[in-house]
């Protein structure tokens, strides 16, 4: 018996168009990519469309990556900064599937990039594309539920509230608590949610060389950020935007200034910090730097060299 | 505006291959938009009736359907370019330049000002027209020097045939962000885009 020789994305057989959505959708999509594109920071409503995956597993970022992918792209996706965890392994080999593409892990070969609550470590250059996926859109929404609201907010440029919220942050806190989804503030006129990417990665947006375009599936909303761009991540004079830092080190390469996961490792507490960018860990490894607990299990690498005894 | 028959066989083909050619033009123009001043080149795109460019043609392909309000010069009006649009685009044509999604201007004497077409609401300053401004060339005009988002510093156009008070139109355009229009100057088959939040200071001026 011979194994059925699966059809190529577009035969007749697979019975959907090229990178899945219809032409007329992806005409949709591109005439409000454009509309974001000049008008930096600016929510532009698009009519989502129901795709394979629920909600919340990227359908903004997938539909932004169906409506511009093609052939001669390299795709590269990323969730939490690692390539490997299921929901980025999957948005990966639907792309290779519906849109007959390369896909890589390799954060410079790639040419658009989708991603989910991380920016690359390495620097990002002209000629990619970033795609966030965006859960929420709207940086007032958790101050002022009504959309019509938060659509006066912005564009009557009210963002008072926003800086309120910040103020009961410190007054509460003794500094500005939010870690992830730090507003932004775009061009000086539209504020943004940055999507939950952690704050460590909120001064990458400023002048980035890629073009940068967020996609909210459930909410309908794009939004995107040109390249070479002004984006300030809100704060006071008295009280200046501060992004994490760590004592700890990446345990496998030592990265000493990469954004850092905490891993438990067992029930007596003991714990390693990693770099949550998977690619550029493992570029630092493969280049020879070692971290302090380098030969882990967690180190796939290691581990596949050197079972463990 | 005509509501005739179409004459089929007068009709110039489209793309050839839909899918991958509206791809591959689409994500030149975004590309353009987000770096204002980039210029591109669509020489592969099929030739348009009327003198209508390829790069106004192929744009007009990729983005323009049963959705979008077209604005189509005068000059153009019951033209060949008309019926290719209608028929490839499948989209409506209106002749009040402040209801139009895009407009297509080719005969520069007569362009009306940046300000007739819509400029979007206060809430929804998406909604206002893609102008397509086509001119006879995007080289070898009076040096115009640009700067904003997508750009690093300043870039340098020269773009040849634009009215006289053009720039001043940009000027007024981009002073009443977040309002305003976006324009795609074309050229033959080349493009380049000046978004609405793009700055432009006239060499010399």
């Amino acid at each position: 018996m011979s194994t059925p020789v699966p059809a190529r994305a577009n035969a007749p057989e697979r019975y959907y168009n090229y990178a899945y959505l219809d032409e007329q959708t992806k005409r949709m999509i591109r005439r409000s990519i454009l509309k974001a594109l000049a008008i930096p920071g600016y929510q532009v409503p698009f009519g989502s469309r129901e795709m394979p995956v629920p909600y919340g597993w990227g359908t903004g970022g997938i539909q932004l990556t169906a409506a511009i992918i093609g052939p001669d792209d390299v795709y590269k996706c990323i969730d939490q900064g690692a390539d490997d965890t299921t929901n980025a392994v999957s948005i990966r080999r639907f792309f290779a599937n519906v849109a007959d593409v390369a896909t890589t892990e390799d954060t410079g070969e790639a040419t658009i990039i989708q991603t989910r609550h991380r920016i690359p470590e390495k620097p990002l250059k002209a000629g990619q594309v970033l795609i966030y996926q965006v859960p929420q859109p709207e940086p007032l929404r958790g101050l002022e539920a009504r959309e019509i609201e938060t659509r006066a907010m912005h564009a009557y440029e009210e963002y008072g509230l926003q800086y309120v919220s910040l103020y009961e942050n410190i007054s509460a806190y003794g500094r500005i608590a939010a870690t992830a989804g730090y507003p932004v503030m775009v061009e000086e006129r539209y504020l943004m949610s940055p999507s939950p990417i952690p704050k460590f990665d909120n001064p990458k947006m400023a002048q980035n060389e890629a073009v940068m375009l967020f996609g909210a599936g459930r909410e309908k909303r794009i939004y995107a950020v040109p390249p070479f761009t002004r984006v300030r991540s809100l704060d006071f004079e008295d009280y200046p935007f501060e992004t994490q830092t760590w004592e700890e080190t990446c345990a496998l390469c030592g990265a000493e200034d990469s954004y850092l996961d905490e891993v438990i490792l067992d029930d007596a507490g003991d714990k390693m910090f990693v770099c949550s960018d998977s690619h550029h860990c493992a570029e630092r490894r493969a280049a020879g730097h070692v971290g302090p607990m380098a030969g882990h299990t967690l180190d796939q690498d290691a581990a596949l060299k050197e079972p463990a005894q | 505006m005509s509501v005739a028959t179409l004459d089929l066989s007068r009709i110039a083909p489209a793309f050839a291959d839909p899918v991958r050619e509206s791809q591959a033009v689409f994500r030149e123009v975004m590309e353009c938009m987000a770096r204002p001043g980039r210029v591109t080149r669509f020489d592969r795109a099929p030739m348009a009736p009327n003198g209508l460019g390829k790069a106004a043609g192929a744009v007009a392909l990729t983005l323009f359907d049963f959705e979008t309000l077209v604005w189509l010069d005068p000059a153009l009006a019951d033209s060949e370019a008309e019926a290719w649009l209608r028929f490839h685009c499948g989209c409506p044509l209106t002749t009040k330049a402040q209801d139009a999604a895009f407009a297509i201007v080719t005969d520069m004497a007569k362009a009306p000002n940046l300000a007739a077409f819509n400029q979007g609401d206060a809430k929804y300053p998406d909604r206002s027209t893609t102008v397509i401004l086509q001119i006879a060339s995007l080289e070898g005009g009076p040096v115009v020097t640009l700067s904003g988002p997508g750009i690093q510093t300043t870039t340098d156009i020269a773009p040849q045939g634009l009215p006289q008070d053009f720039w001043t139109q940009i000027e007024t355009n981009q002073a009443q962000f977040q309002f305003g229009v976006d324009v795609l100057l074309v050229a033959s088959d080349q493009l380049l885009a000046l978004p609405r939040t793009t700055t432009a200071q006239i060499k010399g001026g």
